[in-house]
């Protein structure tokens, strides 16, 4: 209450927290870095509670209060663990293949060779001689090198998530969004109970359906084709309970007026709801799509020849190609696939929070 | 044809692509794995036997087998209730009216997009030995170093870790639905009251909260007990089984020991637990609820 009286007490804290963090952080620095071999657990502590203090002063500063500076410093911290991995994963890829991780002062890439102990004998240069200062290197031709693998069809592993993805999402919103109109606007003999076996089995298919849907594909003879990857995706039971959600919430007036009209009901549907749903349909496509893009298990049983394998699978097999032990390309592997799915997610991440927030409501 | 007939046609007409593929991709296959798992039976060899309910009876008296239904016990246990906690705290604090909340929700739902083989990949280096994340930040407070997934005290752990890293996003925002429909009546007649933030947590917000609590109880139980991917890209179920969990086991049984009688039984059992684990967590959610009005 007392920083409503005087605007200024917010700037006196935040400069005040700005100055003890940055003293303490810096004088902690100087004995962390020094080459003095002694115990320095107390110092690091120090450290990191100084570099908190200082980031608790800006965020004082530029919240225009305290308490609020505190809760931005806590929401910056978690953000920061969250997405830390991350940032590592993204510099390990720019290590020259091979290198073993280096240790934590020394992320940023630099051309290292390795001698038989793992030990870094000389610095290279970009012409390959020894050089005393340390030249920094990204290796972004990583990138390059995953992409071309030699081996593995990486662009193939692309074009099947992207395809497989494209044609789930699309059919899955015709079939689901049909089913949805109905269970909302029609009235037909045995509605609930159907719409209750499509809730049920959303909570409890499971594992126990793995084996006969195996079955089921291999008697059809889609193993290994494009239809493993799509059929068993086209209808999804949270699909249809997100989209009937909607439908319920749309003006039962509106389709009433236009069946006086004497408009078909497909008519409706396809002139009157979906119009008005594009959002929810974008909220269960979203769904569909990440689901799709991100799923491991389906492909992994579903198909086996290298140029049928998806994203998911084509990164695990990459990964065991090199033993668990070329970390650079691994993670260059890793950004690869991540990459596509973040951008995707800051564009439609709204409809993913509005698509949680609908599912919880029962 | 009257009217209501007709409406009747046109509605199974519409529900009929998805009932068909509900039919054929759900309810005929599991009805199918209950007959596959009253049957001696590898999916690569002809002749089933059948064998009534041998396949249960074998799975529940086989030490493996319940060696990872208690793994899947001990993953939920620890991983539901600390993710849980976690996502409540963050729900709380991305809760507050200040500008820019909606750049943390955002980054804090990353984790739950990403591709889980990725993710799998990035964590086995993050635990690594002496170069990982982790233990880089212990050893500067001294920490001996971990071999975190290949030690059997340590191992399930680190699933477990990883999981709440994971899981943040979905719950955080499942509760944050949950918090925004608390009427904000209520603490205004608490603060009139002269309850302290504290006890109006306690006894405004979690009372509210309890059906949210037991949506994100009942779902992340149910995944969790049908862990796969993290397993298998990770651990491989080991070091000594201590991460062999059911949903690893019966993928083992079924796509590596080729035993496909076996593993429907098994994956019998596990819907069995889950459907009693779930009817538990309502259960207690009723009590709950009137526990709540009865005061």
């Amino acid at each position: 209450m007392k920083a409503f009286k005087n605007p200024w007490v917010h700037r006196y804290w935040g400069l005040a927290l700005l100055l003890i963090g940055s003293v303490v952080a810096y004088a902690a620095y100087q004995v962390v870095a020094s080459p003095i071999d002694t115990d320095k657990r107390q110092d690091v502590v120090a450290l990191v509670l100084g570099c908190v203090v200082v980031l608790w002063g800006l965020c004082t500063l530029l919240s225009a209060g305290i308490k609020k500076g505190l809760s931005y410093t806590v929401l910056i911290t978690i953000a920061a663990f969250l997405i830390a991995p991350f940032v590592w994963m993204v510099l390990i890829s720019l290590h020259p293949s091979k290198t073993p991780i280096p240790p934590v002062g020394e992320l940023i890439p630099k051309a290292v060779a390795m001698g038989p102990d793992n030990k870094p004998i000389m610095v290279l240069g970009p012409d390959g001689k020894p050089v005393e200062k340390v030249e920094i290197k990204p290796r972004w031709d990583n990138y390059g090198f995953v992409l071309n693998h030699q081996t593995l069809p990486v662009k193939r592993f692309l074009f099947n998530t992207v395809f497989v993805t494209c044609m789930v999402v699309f059919f899955q919103l015709l079939v689901t969004s049909l089913a949805a109109y109905a269970f909302a606007r029609l009235r037909f003999r045995g509605r609930d109970p159907l719409f209750y076996l499509f809730l049920g089995s959303m909570m409890f298919a499971g594992p126990v359906t793995q084996i006969p849907v195996y079955l089921l594909i291999r008697n059809l003879g889609w193993l290994d084709t494009y239809w493993a990857l799509i059929v068993p995706g086209v209808s999804s039971a949270f699909s249809v309970f997100l989209l009937r959600q909607q439908f319920l919430a749309i003006s039962p007036e509106l389709d009433e007026a236009a069946r006086i009209d004497g408009a078909s009901e497909f008519r409706i549907y396809s002139r009157i709801i979906l119009p008005l749903s594009k959002a929810a349909l974008a909220t269960a496509g979203t769904f569909t799509f990440f689901g799709v893009w991100t799923d491991f298990f389906n492909p992994l049983i579903y198909t086996n020849s290298t140029e049928m394998r998806t994203l998911e699978v084509g990164l695990s097999i990459f990964k065991n190609s090199y033993g668990g032990t070329n970390w650079p390309l691994q993670m260059t592997a890793a950004v690869i696939v991540m990459l596509p799915l973040l951008v995707l997610f800051l564009f439609a991440q709204r409809y993913f929070v509005r698509g949680v927030m609908l599912g919880s409501i029962k | 044809m009257t009217r209501a007939q007709k409406e009747s046609r046109l509605g199974w007409l519409f529900v009929a692509p998805a009932t068909f593929h509900l039919l054929v991709f759900a309810l005929i296959p599991m009805a199918y794995a209950f007959v596959i798992s009253l049957y001696k039976y590898q999916i690569f060899r002809a002749n089933p036997q059948f064998t009534g309910i041998q396949n249960y009876s074998l799975a529940l008296s086989e030490d493996p087998f319940r060696n990872a239904l208690w793994q899947s016990f001990r993953y939920a246990l620890l991983s539901v209730p600390l993710g849980m906690a976690l996502a409540l705290v963050v729900a709380l604090m991305v809760n507050q009216k200040l500008r820019g909340m909606a750049i943390f929700r955002t980054l804090y739902y990353i984790p739950a997009i990403s591709s889980g083989v990725a993710i799998a990949m990035l964590w086995t280096y993050v635990f690594l030995p002496d170069t990982g994340m982790i233990n880089m930040a212990t050893s500067l407070f001294g920490i001996e170093s971990k071999d975190f997934l290949n030690k059997t005290e340590w191992a399930m752990w680190a699933l477990v870790f990883m999981s709440m890293w994971v899981g943040l996003g979905p719950r955080m925002v499942l509760f944050l639905a949950g918090l925004i429909n608390i009427p904000q009546s209520l603490y205004e007649a608490a603060q009139l009251d002269g309850a302290s933030p504290w006890k109006q947590f306690w006894k405004v917000t979690l009372p509210m909260l309890v059906p949210t609590t037991f949506f994100v109880m009942v779902t992340s139980t149910i995944g969790a007990m049908q862990v796969f991917t993290p397993v298998y890209m990770m651990t491989k179920g080991g070091p000594e089984e201590s991460t062999d969990v059911v949903g690893y086991h019966i993928y083992t049984e079924a796509w590596v020991n080729f035993n496909t009688g076996l593993a429907s039984a098994k994956s019998f059992v596990l819907l069995a637990v889950i459907v009693v684990i779930s009817i538990f967590q309502l259960r207690m959610m009723r009590s709950q609820l009137r526990g709540y009005s009865a005061s």
